[in-house]
């Protein structure tokens, strides 16, 4: 996250609303290995332990269209088999580490809010503008007003919250 | 017509044991609507908001056994926002108020506070059966309250919740001198138990069938209860990774061996390859059996344990089961009747673990094939046409392809003909799920087939109004139709709203339909409640313009501004019959119109 008002991204680039275009996202599914760019989430996320069957395949495997709710597994499932959610890398301008969040645990911009007020819960509370026009987070100790942006596919900084939720994310890094 | 007296009638319509069946009598004469409430022992309340506890509790004062249901069922999927509704608190309140002889509460999908377990332990003197299923809100101080006071509990049934873990001292508040635990299921609490106070409850409940563990819970312990528990039928193991002792896994198969009567097993949490062997001995007495949490099991783990089940008539499994394994299950388990494979890994990858082939493997070797989950990476219709024809049992087909719109695998065609062959060969089929690439021609098929079709789940699917049309003027049995990203819009959702009043229920996300048409479908049918959600953007600024709108039940199109917002797509719809009216509940991302 960076301090300050982020860079405005010149298109745009959010999909229907409706999810209808996901085809025309970045959110397309690619062989493993076949797009140098994108980070593998599931290879620098989950421990080793993988079933058998993966030697199957010898790639980790790539990662699909981030569609909310899909495939329909309940939450519970989910939590309880070994995830290789969606991780992204979170970044604050200032703090000695990173954490890392697994958006598909979360159901929309505010769970998101709130869970990495907890992560960085040394830095910040949660302060949302009426009308959620701004997801920003608010430093106790400076006063100073974090707003959440993220890089997506094209390298552009983006801000948080443009996107409806369902869509997804298009990002590796925030 | 001869007299009968109201005592003969109660007792003949103590012989009808179905809901629906009961609310017919009920609507015959005004002596039989009187006779029929007062006998009521059992209420199902399919939706919370169809009705107000209090008009329920008033009408059936002697009430048994309720039952209540929240959320829609596309929450178990994060689609419906948090702080939608369902709260379990008014139908507790009510009941306490009115039924006091209550003995028996289910909920699944509903919001449940710790204060509602309070109240409902402290209410009902004769309680004695509780099963949550799918809730939240409430922690494992709620279910301290429920073993302290509730003396008579037989069943306490915790699935799939979410629990707040607040330590393990909510089991030893069963007091010694409750004995009459029949079923106790814990396992999705996530934190630890006492494991004495567990062995002790266990030691004085000689009537316990049914356990089922959570994690935290060891071998030993686990053999030690095993011991109490010889009549046990059902058993959901807790951790079997422990580091491998083989002193304890031996005193775990020679408890398990003693369970004459033990049928069905579930847990295995994790559980590690080496410990199988220890369950064969029970393996060929099993008619259920689930190992859907369970990835370290692999292909040859898994077929040894199922080719020993031969009386198995439930089996839930990953799919690191393979189209191999499946096969060793169609030889092996001649007597299953229900299937689910769950997907381990919910990416595409790059290697099919379970294709169209287990599937067809199954159907031509389980003839009572009747209940069917199926994750899967590819379908072809020629598959579809053979499972159809080899199972014509089917009552609920929920296949799942992984990745949405995939068309046949061998042919590239759409998967029309092979779910037509589903809806035509399945004269039964009360339940569908589908995947893959469909146009409006599959929706065409269910519409003429699927005369008893009650439920049916659509995503990504269809082309056009006319395939929601097809559906919602065919099948005559339908209750709850849930669409997401589909391209169905205003003419499909007004194309037959009186049908709404035979249903329970409408989802729609993502799809085509716009405020203005919800607000035409609100104004027609006053008796439903027509809920939008948006997402962030954008719905504050449909709120100013429409604030004075949402508690109205009735809505005239000529007093409507035309106003280019109306035309903007809503994002989730929910629609539902009701004689409570708007709910007043509803958090503020939620409009009623």
């Amino acid at each position: 996250m960076s301090e300050g008002p982020a860079r405005s991204s010149t298109e745009s680039s959010s999909p229907a609303s409706s999810g209808l275009d996901f085809e025309d996202t970045a959110l397309t599914l690619r062989l493993p290995g076949s797009d140098p760019d994108r980070k593998r989430a599931a290879s620098t996320s989950t421990p080793a332990r993988r079933s058998p069957r993966a030697s199957a395949s010898e790639a980790p495997p790539a990662p699909k269209a981030q569609v909310v709710g899909w495939p329909p597994v309940s939450r519970n499932r989910r939590n309880a088999l070994p995830s290789r959610g969606k991780f992204v890398k979170v970044a604050v301008a200032g703090a000695p580490y990173q954490r890392k969040v697994d958006l598909e645990a979360y159901a929309g911009y505010d769970q998101l809010l709130a869970a990495l007020q907890d992560k960085f819960t040394s830095h910040f509370t949660v302060r949302r503008r009426v009308g959620n026009e701004e997801m920003a987070l608010l430093d106790v100790v400076s006063g100073a007003e974090y707003v959440l942006t993220y890089e997506d596919k094209d390298g552009d900084w983006m801000l948080v919250g443009d996107v409806p939720w369902s869509v997804g994310p298009e990002c590796d890094d925030m | 017509m001869t007299y009968f007296p109201e005592e003969v009638v109660e007792h003949i319509f103590s012989f009808l044991p179905s809901h629906s069946d009961r609310n017919t009598v009920s609507l015959v004469c005004k002596v039989w609507y009187e006779v029929e409430r007062l006998s009521r022992r059992a209420v199902f309340v399919g939706n919370c908001y169809a009705v107000r506890p209090e008009r329920v509790v008033l009408r059936f004062p002697n009430v048994k056994a309720l039952t209540v249901k929240g959320k829609p069922h596309f929450a178990d999927f994060n689609l419906v926002p948090p702080d939608w509704g369902g709260y379990a608190g008014p139908w507790i309140e009510a009941a306490a108020r009115s039924c006091v002889g209550l003995e028996e509460l289910r909920m699944k999908r509903m919001v449940v506070s710790d204060e509602n377990l309070e109240l409902l332990a402290r209410s009902f003197p004769r309680f004695k059966v509780l099963v949550l299923i799918s809730c939240e809100g409430f922690s494992t101080d709620g279910l301290a309250a429920i073993a302290s006071h509730c003396k008579l509990l037989r069943e306490l049934d915790l699935q799939e919740n979410d629990v707040e873990d607040r330590g393990p001292r909510w089991l030893s508040f069963f007091p010694d001198s409750c004995t009459s635990l029949v079923s106790l299921n814990f396992a999705c609490i996530k934190g630890e138990v006492n494991s004495g106070a567990l062995e002790r409850l266990v030691a004085r409940s000689p009537n316990l069938r049914s356990l089922r563990l959570n994690r935290s819970v060891s071998v030993d312990t686990l053999s030690k209860i095993l011991v109490r528990t010889p009549n046990l039928e059902d058993l959901g193991t807790g951790n079997l990774t422990d580091e491998f002792q083989a002193e304890s896994y031996a005193r775990l198969t020679s408890a398990l061996e003693k369970c004459k009567m033990l049928r069905s097993l579930s847990g295995f949490w994790d559980a590690s390859p080496i410990c199988v062997p220890y369950i064969y001995p029970l393996c060929h007495q099993l008619t259920g059996l689930n190992l859907s949490y369970t990835p370290t099991l692999d292909y040859s783990d898994l077929t040894k344990m199922v080719s020993r089940c031969v009386k198995l008539q439930r089996l839930w499994v990953l799919d690191c089961i393979s189209d191999k394994g499946l096969q060793v299950v169609a030889s092996s388990c001649k007597d299953l009747q229900e299937l689910r494979v769950f997907p381990s890994d919910f990416y595409v990858a790059g290697a099919s673990a379970v294709t169209e082939e287990g599937l067809v493997a199954i159907s031509s070797g389980c003839p009572k094939l009747s209940s069917l989950l199926y994750f899967c990476h590819q379908m072809t219709n020629e598959a579809l046409i053979t499972v159809a024809k080899n199972c014509p049992n089917f009552i609920r087909f929920r296949l799942c392809i992984l990745e949405p719109k995939k068309p046949d695998a061998m042919t590239g065609q759409p998967l029309d003909e092979g779910f037509g062959a589903i809806v035509r060969e399945c004269k039964g089929l009360r339940r569908l799920s589908m995947s893959g690439l469909l146009t409006d021609k599959v929706f065409m098929y269910i519409g003429k087939y699927a005369k008893y079709l009650e439920m049916l789940s659509i995503a990504f699917a269809g082309d056009s109004d006319k395939g929601m049309m097809d559906v919602m003027n065919g099948c005559k049995n339908l209750r709850k139709l849930e669409i997401r990203d589909s391209p169905f819009g205003d003419v499909a959702l007004l194309g037959n709203v009186a049908k709404y009043e035979t249903m329970r229920s409408l989802w729609m996300s993502s799809c085509n339909v716009t405020l203005k048409g919800c607000q035409v479908l609100a104004s027609k049918m006053p008796m439903l409640n027509v809920e939008i959600m948006n997402e962030l953007d954008g719905s504050s600024e449909m709120e100013e313009n429409h604030a004075d709108l949402s508690k109205v039940d009735k809505l005239y199109v000529s007093e409507m501004e035309e106003n280019h917002t109306d035309l903007s797509k809503v994002d989730k719809l929910y629609v539902y019959r009701t004689t409570a009216g708007a709910r007043d509940d509803a958090p503020n991302f939620v409009k009623i119109l």
